[in-house]
């Protein structure tokens, strides 16, 4: 089983929404579109379900050509960043709706509701109408509806957005778990590099309409292909600085600061990318660097401190562990660990890791 | 507990029980004074007790215009909802038409009730007006002056064209907001069209419906101006609503005690079918 898109393109009068694309997805596997708002990740979603046409390119699915199919002949399922559910019905019917259009007996359906329902935690609500329900329990739903059929395309979009931080956290933690032993392919949508990496899988990183790379989502992440995609999947921001390279020397074109790289590279000039979490306020790592840091902005995220710096023209953001707060103006020394340095090119393409 | 205490406060709402006390109470203690008493003129007045009551309830003449006033209501009630649904889901959703279509939806809505009922006048004349003519050359026997059939039928056709708009706007606004995302989900289910508008639109309309219900349910119920212009309640008494007839007995006889009594009964009937209508729509939207 797998699902392929060959140079799918959408056009809506002179805009481009997607460019062209070519992308393979196989069975069983997670696949995250990571873009922010309007990278075209819904857009390509309802493209890969059938609810759009692309403008030119064809889908296939399992080697047939799927290009302007229904998309109720295609068996896909789909939740949304919206609570979608029909507002009449109990939460039993809800989810028995894609049994009940494809004809599945009663029984069947008691038992594969009841399933499904035990899987969300919803076997004690099953006789209540939707809006009785909490959001996270009304997106519960959504998602049996969305398990209960067996589809071979389970697409979803943004699902935990509309969820407060606790409801979110706690149903990131069950999704993986949903879609394990599942024959299928499981496409899902968000704006988070956290919630990518969470759910593992591949990654997709989408801007603008382009898929920038395409691979584990681990390697997505440790090994970014070009700038861009580095940036979409950090957040914070990732920190960039021109640097110089000659022989086994590296600095920063702004500040004095050097250190060694065993990277094997003509000598000239680059552009290193940092990761916030790779400049902290303690020593990580066995090779660090030492920048001293005027404050600008001190905030406290979880367990977690930002720290927005500035140090010559470069301004940048650090996240340490633990939970402190800097007064602004104030100047302070941080440590960056060379090892997570990430080279890139002038034409911002990955040269290579640390 | 120590609640601080600042009779000063008082000032902020007196101004409103003032206003309230001359736009309503005064106005409605007037006409209850009058439906208990009898009066001949030069403020002298005798109690009679629930008497004007009990003539009203009892009298066929108040039994006839409630049961015209409940026909009309129902009739209009029955074509202009689900005419209203119909036009409002045929409505485009995006582009140049929307604004056109809103703009022509709007016109017979703000054209005054009494124009509304001289512009039907003319045009149901069977003689002149264009209606009329057409139904007779057509050779339909067309009168709405001497029939009682056509006196009804051209009532609401033209109750029809100037309300049925507002229904049509509440609707499309419900319709409006409904999220793309419930359709697509429904198509993804394989739901047929007639589905989607049983089991997504309106439930989701459901709201917006039991406001258009109610106010056209009230202002059909004590419809006055374009009967009264178009018909005058006739022929004979076939299209004396309840209002035509109140007016008839309050200031064409100056029956003004059973009049009063009428009036507080007429309101009563408004209040109680509003609120049992409301109730009833809103019991299961309260329980959660």
């Amino acid at each position: 089983m797998s699902l392929e898109l060959k140079n799918v393109e959408k056009k809506i009068g002179l805009d481009t929404h997607i460019y062209s694309t070519n992308l393979k997805l196989e069975k069983n596997t997670i696949n995250i579109l990571l873009g922010s708002t309007l990278a075209g990740k819904t857009t390509l979603m309802q493209i890969m379900a059938g609810l759009d046409k692309p403008t030119s390119g064809e889908i296939w699915f399992n080697n047939e050509n799927v290009t302007g199919m229904k998309v109720q002949k295609r068996n896909v399922s789909m939740v949304y960043q919206q609570f979608i559910n029909y507002p009449n019905f109990t939460v039993f019917d809800n989810i028995a709706s894609p049994l009940k259009i494809t004809g599945v007996s009663s029984d069947e359906t008691k038992q594969r509701v009841g399933k499904v329902a035990e899987l969300l935690k919803l076997s004690g609500m099953l006789n209540k109408k939707p809006n009785e329900l909490s959001g996270g329990q009304q997106q519960r739903t959504a998602l049996a509806r969305a398990l209960v059929k067996d589809s071979d395309l389970i697409l979803l979009d943004e699902p935990l957005a509309n969820l407060d931080f606790k409801l979110r956290e706690e149903l990131r933690e069950e999704l993986p778990k949903l879609f394990e032993n599942r024959d299928c392919i499981v496409v899902y949508a968000t704006t988070e590099p956290s919630e990518a990496l969470l759910l593992g899988g591949n990654t997709a990183t989408l801007q603008e309409g382009k898929i920038i790379q395409y691979g584990k989502t681990l390697d997505t992440y440790n090994k970014p292909n070009s700038l861009i995609s580095a940036q979409v999947f950090s957040d914070p921001p990732m920190n960039i600085a021109k640097i110089k390279k000659s022989g086994d020397q590296c600095s920063f074109l702004q500040n004095d600061i050097q250190w060694k790289t065993k990277l094997n590279i003509k000598d000239g000039e680059y552009k290193v990318g940092i990761r916030p979490h790779n400049i902290t306020t303690y020593k990580e790592g066995n090779n660090t660097l030492e920048i001293k840091g005027k404050v600008l902005i001190s905030e406290i995220s979880g367990s977690e401190s930002l720290i927005h710096f500035t140090n010559g023209n470069l301004n940048w953001v650090s996240l340490s562990n633990g939970v402190f707060q800097k007064n602004v103006g104030d100047e302070m020394n941080l440590y960056m660990n060379t090892d997570e340095f990430v080279y890139f090119d002038q034409n911002e393409r990955l040269v290579s890791n640390g | 507990m120590n609640k601080t205490v600042n009779q000063k406060a008082w000032f902020f709402v007196i101004p409103v029980f003032v206003l309230v006390a001359f736009n309503a109470i005064i106005p409605l203690m007037t006409v209850v004074n009058y439906a208990f008493q009898e009066t001949f003129g030069n403020n002298v007045f005798m109690w009679e007790g629930t008497r004007w009551f009990k003539q009203i309830m009892l009298s066929e003449r108040f039994h006839a215009s409630l049961g015209r006033q409940f026909l009309f209501t129902f009739i209009i009630l029955f074509i202009q909802i689900p005419l209203g649904i119909a036009i409002a889901l045929t409505m485009p959703k995006e582009g140049i038409g929307v604004p056109i279509c809103l703009v022509l939806m709007s016109m017979p809505l703000l054209i005054p009730w009494n124009v509304v009922g001289a512009m039907w006048n003319i045009f149901a004349l069977p003689d002149i007006g264009f209606l009329g003519h057409s139904l007779n050359a057509l050779g339909f026997d067309y009168n709405f002056t001497q029939q009682i059939g056509d006196a009804w039928f051209t009532t609401i056709l033209m109750d029809v064209w100037h309300w049925t708009s507002l229904v049509v706007l509440l609707s499309y606004a419900g319709l409006r907001s409904i999220q793309p995302a419930y359709y697509q989900a429904a198509e993804i289910d394989g739901a047929s069209r007639w589905a989607i508008f049983t089991k997504i639109e309106l439930p989701k309309m459901k709201k917006v419906l039991t406001i258009a219900i109610l106010l056209r349910f009230m202002d059909s119920f004590m419809i006055y101006t374009e009967p009264f212009v178009l018909t005058g309640g006739g022929p004979g008494n076939a299209t004396a609503f309840l209002s035509i007839d109140l007016v008839k007995m309050a200031l064409g006889q100056f029956d003004l005690g059973p009049a009063a009594a009428m009036s507080l009964i007429y309101f009563f009937i408004v209040l109680l079918v509003c609120w049992v209508f409301y109730t009833l729509m809103m019991r299961n939207e309260e329980k959660s």
